[in-house]
């Protein structure tokens, strides 16, 4: 079955620095020839005597058929872990699980596709902005940070987009202002008919937010959440859990990692984020039948 | 897979010894993606309660060293969805499977065993009792012997006779042996030692606990010594009753030790949540450690740290057929 996940122990190729981000780009072609954009890895740290249990999960970059396949992750250096990965080097080998997760679902038809990304989570809009292309959409960006150095690819998208719009709350480069700011008036001037999210979780809530008043489709990753909460990426721990409404109209608090980590932002309640909403199915009850007797 | 691991837990035969420990292998579905689990020596599910249950908010776990941090707050769907989808798929992929069960008061703990009776597939019922007890203030059934006990009756009367019935221990109690002795005493058939020790953790970014629930269970290698202490000292006392040895095994030594202390089986937990073909490779590694030793039954070597320095369990030689068969 080519869907499902594979572990490999991945040479790493190389790290680099971009921005404030560090590059990685691992060999694992049995990972790169599964992948769909969306899907995240999950990577052991810390070498084969480690301390830390915890898998650390990002999205993918950009695949390559070089090598017979390259994944290449874009993370932010903020804890042992990541410190860890920054330090590797070439030839180096890392334990890789992937791809892990649901996928982008993709327009059927060639349509105008908006892609906003923040944050070193956001790299993952090429992997799918390079499909969409593919498939002859047109694929509008919006990026987004505090600043220039948090803003990852921006030339990139100014390259291979048919827009790029750029935002940094401190006017450093683009304009001046948030993502929630531009994406209006982006929606508007590209008429697009279908926006895509990946980065900080702010960020995927305004996007959201902008994309049903406008009355559009949106589909997130919630990555970010998934790398503050989750312990296993691949749906065992039971950890990395947010509220999301069914279609059948009930709350159930569902896996970042297995049940998304792409999801309907309009679904998400991104207000509860954090917590069990007092609706969500097997929540606490405040009252038992027997004590309450309403029910 | 050779006789050699074959191992027994009271009246249970199993192929191998290693399991995956309750709340470590979600539904099956998920690890199946990595090996087939009919290579498990068991499957021990998360803990079955009688309702749906969410659990804690996030963040629900935390990394310490060499160890994981959790309060999840018993997260399942409730024994209906678990009897309808969650079962019946794991008995079709001929996994052996050992049923956990956790409950708010001793009646739900006999309700639950009720409803399992008469399932087939059931391979043995694991007792969690390091449940808050809600006609008793809260407090777990597990830090006291007798409401320990109480549980094990409920569940042991209203189980099937044949299903052996195994009580799964904190170690954090004042004295295991007593607690181990309380749930023997009332029909437990083993028990599985240990579950994870309340233990905290506090984030020095936003200044508060790092877990929701604010004390968790500490797991991981981080505990393996305590464990392999309790399963020695309850196996001393106790040497008749088989033990499922659980805490923080990684490798196949890790696995032997247990045995050596006195289990007959082991349980991986956080390091499936690490390595999600954990289980497959800790059994090739005992297996390993256990030729290099020349144990030729996975049974001579359990408890074996107990006898006398001068003691030669029953070896293997060099020249006999079984090491070829490997």
């Amino acid at each position: 079955m080519s869907d499902t996940p594979v572990q490999t122990s991945a040479t790493v190729l190389t790290v680099r620095q971009v921005q404030d981000y560090h590059a990685m780009t691992l060999v694992a072609p049995a990972i790169a020839e599964r992948f769909r954009p969306g899907q995240f890895v999950a990577l052991a740290v810390g070498g084969e005597h480690t301390s830390r249990l915890i898998r650390r999960c990002f999205g993918v970059h950009e695949v390559k058929s070089d090598y017979g396949g390259t994944v290449e992750l874009v993370f932010a250096d903020t804890e042992p872990g990541t410190a860890w990965l920054a330090g590797r080097r070439s030839r180096d080998q890392i334990d890789l699980v992937g791809p892990l997760g649901r996928p982008f679902r993709l327009p059927r038809d060639p349509v105008s596709c908006l892609l906003v990304g923040g944050g070193p989570g956001g790299a993952a809009v090429f992997a799918l902005a390079d499909t969409l292309l593919r498939r002859g959409c047109q694929v509008h960006f919006v990026l987004g940070g505090p600043s220039a150095k948090q803003v990852f690819g921006s030339r990139m998208a100014q390259r291979i987009g048919d827009s790029a719009t750029v935002a940094t709350d401190d006017g450093s480069m683009g304009e001046k202002g948030t993502v929630r700011d531009v994406l209006p008036r982006v929606i508007e001037e590209t008429g697009a008919d279908v926006v895509y999210g990946c980065g900080p979780t702010a960020l995927l809530r305004s996007v959201t937010q902008v994309a049903t008043d406008f009355g559009l489709p949106s589909q997130v990753s919630v990555e970010e959440f998934l790398q503050r909460t989750g312990a296993c990426g691949i749906g065992v721990c039971m950890t990395c859990i947010l509220p999301v409404h069914g279609e059948d109209g009930v709350t159930r608090m569902v896996r970042a990692c297995a049940d998304g980590p792409v999801l309907r932002g309009d679904l998400v309640r991104w207000g509860d984020l954090g917590t069990i909403p007092f609706d969500a199915l097997g929540a606490p009850r405040v009252l038992s039948v027997s004590e309450g007797g309403s029910q | 897979m050779s006789d050699r691991v074959k191992t027994t837990l009271g009246p249970l035969e199993l192929p191998n010894p290693v399991l995956t420990a309750s709340g470590c292998g979600g539904t099956g579905r998920e690890l199946a993606q990595f090996f087939d689990l009919a290579r498990l020596g068991a499957f021990v599910t998360t803990s079955v309660m009688p309702q749906a249950r969410a659990g804690r908010p996030t963040p629900r776990v935390t990394e310490t060293p060499s160890g994981l941090l959790t309060a999840m707050g018993l997260p399942g769907p409730g024994v209906e969805t678990f009897l309808e989808h969650e079962l019946p798929w794991l008995i079709e992929q001929d996994v052996r499977t050992i049923v956990s069960v956790a409950g708010n008061s001793v009646d739900e703990y006999g309700d639950l065993a009720r409803r399992l009776r008469d399932v087939p597939g059931v391979a043995a019922i694991e007792v969690n009792i390091a449940c808050p007890n809600v006609e008793d203030r809260g407090r777990m059934f597990g830090w006291h012997p007798s409401a320990a006990a109480s549980v094990v009756r409920a569940v042991r009367a209203h189980a099937r006779p044949g299903t052996p019935v195994f009580a799964k221990l904190a170690p954090d109690v004042t004295d295991i042996v007593t607690i181990a002795l309380a749930c023997v005493d009332a029909g437990a058939d083993g028990l599985t030692l240990i579950n994870t020790m309340e233990a905290m953790a506090i984030d020095t970014g936003t200044l508060r606990p790092a877990l929701t629930g604010v004390s968790g269970g500490l797991s991981g290698p981080a505990v393996r010594p305590v464990a392999v202490r309790c399963v020695y000292q309850v196996h001393a006392a106790l040497p008749g009753t088989p033990i499922i040895g659980v805490g923080g095994v990684a490798t196949g030594l890790d696995a032997l030790e247990f045995i050596l202390a006195g289990a007959s089986a082991v349980a991986v937990g956080s390091a499936v949540f690490h390595d999600p073909t954990a289980a497959p490779r800790i059994l090739r590694e005992l297996e390993e450690a256990l030729v290099a030793r020349r144990v030729g039954r996975l049974a001579d070597a359990v408890g074996l740290a107990h006898k006398p320095a001068g003691y030669v369990p029953p070896q293997v030689r060099p020249e006999e057929p079984e090491k070829e068969k490997l």
